[in-house]
């Protein structure tokens, strides 16, 4: 057992400071179990969200020695405790109080996406779908809204972009748009609502994701592939063009 | 539809963390490695010569288009095909905006104030990429067709170092290629519902294939840029007399 | 006083898990305007941690089920106990519900034709668990979550409500305050529904999350609603033991289910030993017969890892107590060398992922070491089975703070699938019933009053009490006294000191100020905790048999005649009556399923 100092960011709507505690290290603990430690010892009004404590939920999610994390899954043990352990709400999101943040921007993103439109069901009133046409998307659906690949994208945080959604509702969009039962055409709100193209594939988002899902492999850089196909391929827009014409 | 979403927070000043691990290395890395691969080949298609030995030929100067009515250089005429492809790769843009332009050159690091506009406007060459691809694919052919060649010597067949190195540089560039996004989307990245449509599963085991190459696009990018400077070195070193290239059979 | 703000619909549902999410999503659809209050973030609650799937007689998989069988396997599993006509209704509305879920996006893992592929479960005859890797209640909750946002529903997220209102012997709201700010917020609604889940949190080692504090419960006890079934508490056979701070966290079922075995520290297995005789005859007694199970023979019968929870947390307690535990007091789970590295990533991902990262161990090579963890709560409000109505007029509930449908103890994947049910009907019954109610009863102002002034208390700065040294005060008592294996003496015991932290509860203070303060809630929470731990205690004190859920080391046998009744618990002038009643015997044309003859081959 260790005695290990910690540097927690405490204060109200982004004015504040870092304070120090000590908490007493114990085998498997996790930063979760210290803020925990925390409040039951020192600071009974210390504010964090958490819910289910094993990274199901994804709701403690803040930054850890400056790296976007959950902190119910990172272990004290990865972290080199001989220099005091900052942690920090995450910065993209307005700041509510200690490690709480305002996220709702992102459930008002979300609201904009058009929800899934089935088509019809079978005879038999069943959907068919072979496992091979849902697996791509079923890792897309493992996203626990932690919205931590929001918080790191930099281009809101760093270049406050306002026309962009972000990488949880890249994966979201195209968990819909390569849906095997939807009949919606989604390229065009993806480009010119949504901004993917302000996206410059730099792949934070896939680096802190903590479901280990390729956030830019398999969604964005699919996407942009889709909207390159539909807007920027000029072969492809010209063939487009002649047999409509021929229609 | 809403298109904006207020924030507030002020954004992080340039290069601001509180990250404590080395997270410079690697755009520094990256940068020493782009740069250093950037001024190699110019200087080496600058150079019109050596760059023949034999059968062995410089992937720079491949396929060999010499015309009197070009007063450079022939790798110019064909140089701008892998340079584009290279550069308009999902991987090496990363690469560039992380390393060169340090937007954001590393996670959680304050990114370069500027105007950004992300892969818009100017940018949207960046969408040609596919076009490269196709060019591309005719090139692995090409340095495929050399590398055959090179197993020709004057006096009949054998397989010298430089055979060797001139293969592997075609494989090396052919792996690159089949982990290309947009061979990706084209093979079948671009289908919904594999078991819908015509030759469904055909393009399913094809997407699955390029998924192979694509997981480690990055190191085959990376493998495939050595190499290919490292073919023209060893071609023109070989040319230029400083070493002979030793013949295995 | 200070001014509230006033939200006002026709269906207030407390609650955004599964079965709130449900019951706002079907309220909407009856066209009445829906208010939905969660304690947290939308799609954080409870639910988003069910694992293994949700059972529904689809036949897919194994085309001999269908909704009789399910029956039979839920009562049996219930051990006689349940309300049959809430397991009649589950069973045959549950396999349109799942089915409905595809239509808003859900993606269950396939069979080969393209259906909905089921899985194997401790207690369920057939392969019955529609499920997503081991991750269905995320799909299940992020799909209605997704449909709901559409719906025209009025989310309030991170709202925590205090006390129902009522007036003239009916519901007309609720109280509660924002946690962002800290102030007061007053739903005035024609009825309400309670979808707040479980209680957990009152024990020590535990697989719920923090919200899991039993508000809905004290809610409705304090609202006068009566309450049945509250000794049956489920401890799950499989949680974390090891490291300490995960302890509890879950270890799906559907390790075994997917063939994984159970072996105590000389390498036994140990399960062929604690066969009961109701299982017996489709249970084999072979680790031969179990292999050739796993491997898809239709003729092999089911092995005993796959016994109902009670029967294998039981079984694992006992080992432990020969002195046949793991090193830190459990049993090994094996699945590394039943199914390939492949097989289990792909099967169990989040469960690889977990013990990789929070215990250092690959589950692929090496067996996970697991112990009995608090999981579910079977009993709750006594509902209406048609309509979900409580006790109290215009008061509905529906998942897991509702009673009755599991009897003394739950099938796994049984609660999904109750969500989605009793949650559809809980939102159709109070939207008709609040279109019958001509007007909202407007609340006294005294009553909001007493409300504010309750609330603001542990602000005082005259108390003491620390609420997280309360916390983990109660659930140690829990733990000791009224756990897994509970005692006359010993839990007499508890009730005495449950007496004592109520009076310390009475004391608690917080520091700082309203706003997001984490000890406030707490405080808060522990009203509600404490009043629950009194309820369970008393109905396990009163059942003096062993049955599912509930095991008295001093009355280790069922009883007869207990089988016949449920108990129930209200608050009448503030003291707590008990009561066991006669259930209504069942009909018929149930009781024959019971004995059903099952169709093999
Ligand atoms: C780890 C784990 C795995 C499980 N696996 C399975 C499984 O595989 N299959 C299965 O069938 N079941 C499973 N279960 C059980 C099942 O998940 C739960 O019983 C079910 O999710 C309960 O859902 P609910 O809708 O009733 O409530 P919850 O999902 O618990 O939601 C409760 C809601 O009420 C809100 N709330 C609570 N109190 C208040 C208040 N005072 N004010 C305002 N809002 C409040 C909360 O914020 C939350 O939104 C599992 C449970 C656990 C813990
Ligand atoms: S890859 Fe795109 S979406 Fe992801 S962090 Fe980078 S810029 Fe943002
Ligand atoms: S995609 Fe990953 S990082 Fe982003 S919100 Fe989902 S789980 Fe979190
Ligand atoms: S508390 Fe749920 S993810 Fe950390
Ligand atoms: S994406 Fe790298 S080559 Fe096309």
């Amino acid at each position: 057992m260790s005695e290990t100092l910690f540097k927690i960011f405490r204060g109200e709507r982004a004015k504040g400071e870092l304070c120090g505690y000590s908490v007493e290290v114990t085998e498997g603990m996790v930063v979760l179990d210290a803020i925990n430690q925390i409040q039951a010892r020192h600071a009974n009004d210390l504010a964090v969200r958490w819910n289910c404590k094993a990274g199901k939920c994804g709701s403690c999610s803040a930054e850890v020695n400056g790296k976007p994390r959950l902190m119910c899954m990172t272990r004290m043990d990865e972290l080199p405790l001989d220099k005091p352990v900052i942690i920090e709400p995450m910065r993209r999101f307005p700041h509510i109080k200690d490690l709480v943040t305002d996220v709702s921007l992102n459930y008002e993103i979300n609201q904009q996406i058009r929800p899934l439109k089935p088509k019809p069901r079978e005879a038999d009133g069943t959907y068919r779908m072979q496992q091979k046409d849902i697996e791509r998307i079923q890792e897309f659906h493992k996203c626990i809204e932690c919205f931590l690949c929001q918080n790191v994208c930099h281009v809101t945080r760093d270049q406050q972009v306002q026309e962009f959604a972000g990488p949880r509702f890249f994966i979201r969009i195209a968990s819909l748009a390569m849906h095997p039962l939807d009949t919606l055409n989604r390229l065009k709100e993806l480009k010119d609502v949504f901004g993917i193209g302000y996206c410059n594939i730099t792949k934070c988002c896939t680096e802190v994701c903590p479901e280990d899902i390729a956030i830019t492999d398999n969604a964005i850089i699919p996407l942009k592939e889709r909207v390159a196909g539909a807007f920027y391929d000029p072969l492809a827009l010209l063939w487009r063009s002649l047999t409509s014409v021929s229609k | 539809m809403q298109n904006s979403f207020q924030i507030e927070n002020p954004n992080p000043s340039f290069l601001e963390t509180s990250r404590r691990d080395f997270w410079w290395i690697e755009p520094f890395f990256t940068a020493i490695g782009l740069l250093a691969f950037v001024i190699y080949s110019t200087w080496a298609a600058f150079q019109n010569e050596h760059y023949q030995w034999e059968s062995y030929l410089s992937p720079f100067y491949a396929p060999l288009l010499e015309y009197d009515w070009w007063p450079f250089s022939p790798a110019f005429l064909i140089l701008w095909a892998p340079a584009g492809f290279r550069l308009t790769c999902y991987y090496y843009r990363k690469a560039y905006y992380r390393s060169l332009f340090l937007t954001p050159s590393a996670c959680a690091v304050g990114g370069r104030p500027q105007n950004y506009r992300g892969e818009r406007f100017l940018l949207l060459f960046q969408n040609l990429h596919r076009y490269f691809l196709y060019i591309a694919l005719v090139f692995c052919v090409i340095l495929s067709y050399d590398a055959y060649i090179s197993f020709t010597f004057k006096d009949g067949l054998g397989i010298g170092v430089g055979t060797v190195i001139m293969t592997l540089n075609a494989v090396f560039l052919t792996a690159f290629t089949f982990g290309c996004n947009s061979l990706r989307h084209l093979v079948g990245g671009n289908v919904d519902c594999y078991s819908c449509v015509n030759f469904g599963h055909q393009r399913y085991q094809a997407w699955k294939f390029v998924n192979i190459f694509n997981m480690n696009h990055m190191m085959w990018a990376w493998i495939s840029l050595f190499w290919v400077g490292f073919t023209d070195l060893y071609i023109r070193l070989v040319s230029m007399g400083i070493i002979t290239d030793y013949r295995i059979l | 006083m200070e001014s509230y703000e006033i939200k006002e619909h026709d269906v207030l549902v407390i609650g955004a898990g599964g079965a709130g999410l449900r019951a706002a999503i079907e309220a909407s659809a009856q066209g009445v305007s829906v208010g939905l209050v969660c304690k947290s973030l939308l799609g954080k609650a409870h639910t988003v941690m069910a694992e293994g799937g949700m059972a529904a007689s689809l036949g897919n998989t194994d085309p001999r089920d269908n909704w009789e069988v399910h029956f039979r396997d839920t009562i049996r599993g219930g051990k006689n106990l349940n309300n049959w006509r809430m397991v009649e209704i589950f069973c045959r509305e549950a396999a349109e519900r799942v089915a409905e879920l595809e239509e808003w996006g859900a993606l269950f893992d396939r069979t080969k034709e393209g259906l909905i592929a089921q899985r194997n479960f401790g207690g369920h005859r057939y392969p019955r668990l529609a499920h997503v890797g081991d991750r269905t209640g995320l799909e299940l909750i992020r799909t209605l979550q997704n449909h709901g946002i559409h719906q025209g529903i009025d989310i309030y997220m991170e709202c925590c409500i205090v006390e129902l209102l009522k007036e003239e012997g009916r519901v007309c709201g609720a109280f509660g305050f924002w946690r962002e700010s800290g102030q007061f917020v007053v739903f005035r609604a024609k009825s309400v529904v309670l979808a707040t889940g479980g209680l957990g949190k009152i024990f020590r080692v535990t697989s719920n999350s923090w919200e899991g504090t039993g508000d809905g419960h004290a809610l409705a006890y304090r609202a006068g609603a009566e309450l049945t079934d509250m000794e049956f508490v489920q401890f799950h056979p499989t949680g974390m033991v090891w490291p300490p701070s995960v302890q509890g966290i879950l270890v799906t079922e559907g390790v075994r289910g997917e063939g994984g075995v159970l072996k105590n520290s000389e390498g036994r297995r140990f399960m062929f030993d604690y066969i009961p005789d109701t299982f017996a005859a489709e249970t084999s007694d072979t680790e031969e017969e179990a292999s050739r199970w796993l491997s898809g023979d239709p003729e092999a019968r089911r092995p005993p890892e796959l016994l109902t929870r009670d029967v294998v947390a039981r079984a694992i307690r006992s080992e432990r107590l020969a002195g046949r535990g793991s090193p830190h007091g459990g049993a090994f789970l094996d699945i590394a060398g039943q199914r390939n590295a492949e097989l289990i990533k792909r099967k169990l991902p989040s469960m690889y992922h977990q013990f990789k990262k929070l215990g250092n161990l690959d589950i692929t090579t090496t067996p996970m070491e697991v112990g009995p963890t608090c999981h579910y709560m079977m009993g709750g409000v006594r509902v209406e089975p048609e309509t979900t109505m409580s006790t109290v007029e215009g008061l509905f509930a529906a998942g897991e703070v509702a009673g009755g449908l599991h009897g003394a103890n739950r099938l796994g994947g049984n609660s999904l699938t109750d969500l989605l049910v009793f949650g559809t009907r809980a939102g159709f019954h109070a939207a008709k019933y609040s279109r019958e109610q001509s007007d909202t009863i407007e609340p006294s102002k005294q009553l909001l009053k007493k409300l504010e002034k309750l609330a603001l208390e542990p602000f005082d700065p005259e108390r003491t009490e620390n609420p997280y040294g309360l916390m983990a005060d109660l659930q140690e008592t829990m733990e000791l006294h009224t756990g897994i294996i509970r005692e006359s003496d010993e839990m007499e015991k508890g009730i005495e000191l449950l007496q004592a932290l109520k009076i310390r509860g009475e004391r608690l203070h917080v520091e700082g100020n309203r706003q997001y303060n984490p000890a406030w809630h707490y405080a808060l929470d522990l009203r509600n905790m404490l009043c629950v731990a009194e309820t369970i205690t008393l109905a396990a004190l009163k059942r003096e048999e062993s049955r599912g859920g509930h095991t008295r080391e001093d009355f280790p046998e069922s009883s007869d005649s207990l089988q016949k009744v449920n108990t129930f618990i209200r608050e009448v002038n503030g003291r707590m009556i008990h009561e066991h009643r006669e259930r209504e015997p069942m009909p018929e044309y149930l009781k024959k399923l019971m004995n059903l003859p099952l169709k093999e081959g």
